[in-house]
């Protein structure tokens, strides 16, 4: 039997990896990851986990390091933020493109300019097409679970591509939260190790990311479509065996408070704890309001999405990034276009909160929900809001 | 103390941007000193300068001064200043990197602009530890030093910024401490007035991680390192590898002429122009 303990949630992401018997970590230091590289980068130097840990020059050789070492089947982890995000950039596309289930912990942080180092999303919302899957989670626990949850999601043969988990910087990644870390027997019963398929082996020689031509291309991306789409249920798979065996349950979308509920609030991230104390305050003064927590970003969960929706009217998302110039938050586009056409199509109000490390605090979100009914039955004159901003 | 005071009120940001970040100490706010007396001896006008930097506890100081300045990406400083020197040669282009801004993440950056002699007078912070994020190892963290991202101490050399600047072909290399802050001064006006590539390696103290790391446990102790470690170029050249081991090199490295990148595009343009 394990217990909770209190654990800094960076140092239980590193915990997570190591439990996971990872080969290889190569990683460059950025605010707010630094403590999970450099607590990784500490048990490989005690000998407590046996891996290479290889210190780069920068996020994009980061990345480039993973994907050799995992070309050769070794398992992979990395971490990095922001910049770092956006520095790999070029390398995630050839990542799941090779197929190589690198495991990635993204400590969300917004973009310069200006300089920021606090929390939101629009690192990751750059990395919305690049054909990883992506999990958010919600707190320290479910970055534990999920990273070891992501080996065995990537690794699968019917899948084998990369995973990002991603959790908030500093309010998730600096915090200290009673967690239970795993036995390493149970994870080791849970996680078998890796054989990938076709390794870089010089008995075997073969050939990896070569030139594709105009005759092939396209099939080659459109199977890489149909197999990130597919993903979603060896995702489902592990996620209802790791219940089984740790007693801890995810699904793509997770319901609170949503029986009856003529409104729903749609969050991502950390930011869905404080939501639900705002939804619970609000169900005690008798509102129908109700909470949908959106973990699985890629493969987009649209099944689950449509069935979490039919009883309400209004639907309320929140983003924390700006696509610019287009219609609103990622998000909340997302939402609109996976609805539209359906049977029930419920009213969907957007606004844009949280950016830079902006707090929304628990009357915050019962403002803006309210915000919301009021735009869902008068109107706004804009596409999306943005929440609590100084114009 | 009088000049300090009116170099205060005309040279800095006082009243939007102090406090500082940067911990008691800490050797960068002497650098800037050094930086902001040179430029006003010369009398350079503050609207000529643009001053660039990547991203760190040392890409932080032209948030604090008063000239052009431009707060950019970690290691992308050097390209920044290409191309605003390229864009209008009359501004002096001045640029400010840690190690790891210049010679890690920005390494190629950093040779590439020595390759192509623009004229900038970069200098590089070197404190051997990335201060920013936390005492990480760095391109010039000496090998064995414990550190954040190496536990049981580092297990790569170090770079020598200065070799690699001349070998990569800048034309004016210089290295001083921020103890010695008269070279300092000497040096900084030397690659400010350079036509081409000018590196000034400015060893500087981070008290925050470095000192902890280096057991050296005040700032005091890590300048009074600074001045027990130092050789000037002139005794170096008496000395041999083995007597020169460990220590800090000071003064003029190199120094040559060699036509910079917009003067030999700018007789290009001429050339071609007439035709
Ligand atoms: C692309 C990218 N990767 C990583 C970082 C995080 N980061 C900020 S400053 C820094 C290192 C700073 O070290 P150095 O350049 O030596 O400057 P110092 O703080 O020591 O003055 C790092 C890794 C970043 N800002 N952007
Ligand atoms: S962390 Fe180090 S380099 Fe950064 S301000 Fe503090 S002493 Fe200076
Ligand atoms: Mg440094």
């Amino acid at each position: 039997m394990t217990k909770r303990e209190g654990l800094e949630v960076s140092i239980a992401v590193a915990d997570a990896a190591m439990l996971s018997d990872v080969d290889v970590v190569s990683a460059y230091p950025i605010t707010p990851q630094t403590h999970i590289v450099e607590h990784l980068a500490e048990l490989v130097a005690n000998g407590e986990l046996k891996a290479a840990y290889i210190p780069v020059e920068s996020e994009h050789s980061a990345m480039s390091a993973c994907l050799g070492a995992s070309a050769i089947g070794a398992r992979t982890f990395t971490a990095t933020a922001s910049q770092g995000l956006e520095l790999m950039h070029e390398v995630l596309y050839v990542a799941s493109a090779m197929r190589f289930p690198i495991v990635m912990a993204v400590a969300n942080r917004a973009l310069s300019a200006p300089i920021s180092i606090w929390g939101d999303h629009s690192d990751v919302m750059a990395t919305r097409d690049v054909g990883w899957i992506q999990i958010f989670v919600e707190n320290g626990q479910e970055a534990v679970d999920n990273v070891i949850c992501a080996f065995r999601m990537g690794e699968d043969k019917r899948v084998l591509l990369p995973v990002m988990i991603h959790l908030d910087g500093f309010v998730l990644t600096h915090v200290i939260e009673p967690i239970e870390l795993p036995d390493k027997k149970d994870v080791d019963r849970f996680l078998p190790p890796f054989k990938y398929p076709l390794p870089l082996d010089p008995e075997k020689p073969v050939t990896m990311g070569a030139f594709g031509q105009p005759f092939i291309y396209t099939e080659v991306k459109w199977a890489q479509e149909i197999n990130l789409e597919k993903s979603k249920d060896v995702i489902l798979e592990v996620w209802q065996e790791f219940g089984k065996a740790f007693g801890r349950q995810y699904s793509p979308i997770e319901q609170y408070q949503t029986d009856g509920a003529k409104v729903l609030l749609l969050t991502m991230g950390s930011y869905s704890e404080t939501a639900m104390v705002a939804v619970d305050k609000m169900r005690n003064d008798g509102k129908e309001v109700g909470l949908l927590k959106l973990r699985l970003w890629r493969p987009f969960p649209y099944e689950e999405l449509r069935e979490s929706i039919k009883s309400a009217e209004i639907l309320i998302v929140l983003d924390r990034a700006i696509s610019f110039g287009g219609p609103g938050g990622p998000v909340c586009s997302e939402v609109k276009a996976a609805l539209y056409g359906g049977e029930k199509q419920p009213k969907v109000v957007g606004f844009v909160g949280g950016l830079g490390g902006r707090d929304i605090t628990m009357s915050g979100f019962e403002e803006m929900i309210n915000r919301g009914i009021e735009i869902a039955r008068t109107g706004s004159k804009r596409e999306f809001e943005i929440y609590g901003v100084r114009e | 103390m009088r000049q300090t005071e009116h170099l205060v009120h005309k040279y800095l940001r006082s009243s939007k941007r102090f406090p500082h970040i940067w911990c008691a100490g800490c050797g960068i706010g002497i650098f800037m000193q050094a930086l902001i007396r040179v430029i006003d001896q010369n009398e350079y006008s503050k609207d000529d300068i643009v001053l660039i930097s990547g991203i760190g506890c040392s890409g932080r100081l032209p948030v604090y001064v008063d000239f052009n300045t431009l707060h950019t990406t970690h290691g992308r400083a050097l390209t920044f200043a290409t191309g605003i020197k390229l864009a209008n040669p009359r501004l002096k282009v001045i640029t400010v990197m840690g190690d790891g801004d210049a010679v890690a993440i920005g390494g190629n950056h950093f040779i590439h602009a020595a390759r192509r002699n623009v004229e900038i007078a970069s200098f590089v912070l070197n404190n051997s530890v990335y201060g920013m994020t936390g005492g990480q190892s760095s391109p010039t963290t000496p090998y064995g030093v414990i550190t954040a991202s190496a536990p049981y101490g580092n297990l790569e050399p170090d770079f020598d910024i200065c070799r690699l600047a001349e070998a990569a072909g800048a034309v004016f290399v210089a290295r001083a401490t921020v103890y010695h802050t008269q070279l300092l001064d000497r040096l900084i006006d030397k690659a400010l007035k350079k036509k081409g590539a000018a590196v000034v390696e400015v060893v500087s103290q981070c008290t925050t991680y470095a000192g902890h790391f280096l057991k050296l446990k005040s700032p005091v102790d890590m300048m009074k390192w600074q001045k027990n470690n130092s050789v000037t170029v002139e005794k170096a050249k008496q000395q041999s590898e083995a007597e020169l081991e460990g220590k800090i090199v000071i003064g003029v490295l190199v120094d040559r002429e060699r036509p910079s990148y917009h003067e030999q595009y700018q007789s290009l343009l001429a050339e071609k122009s007439k035709i």
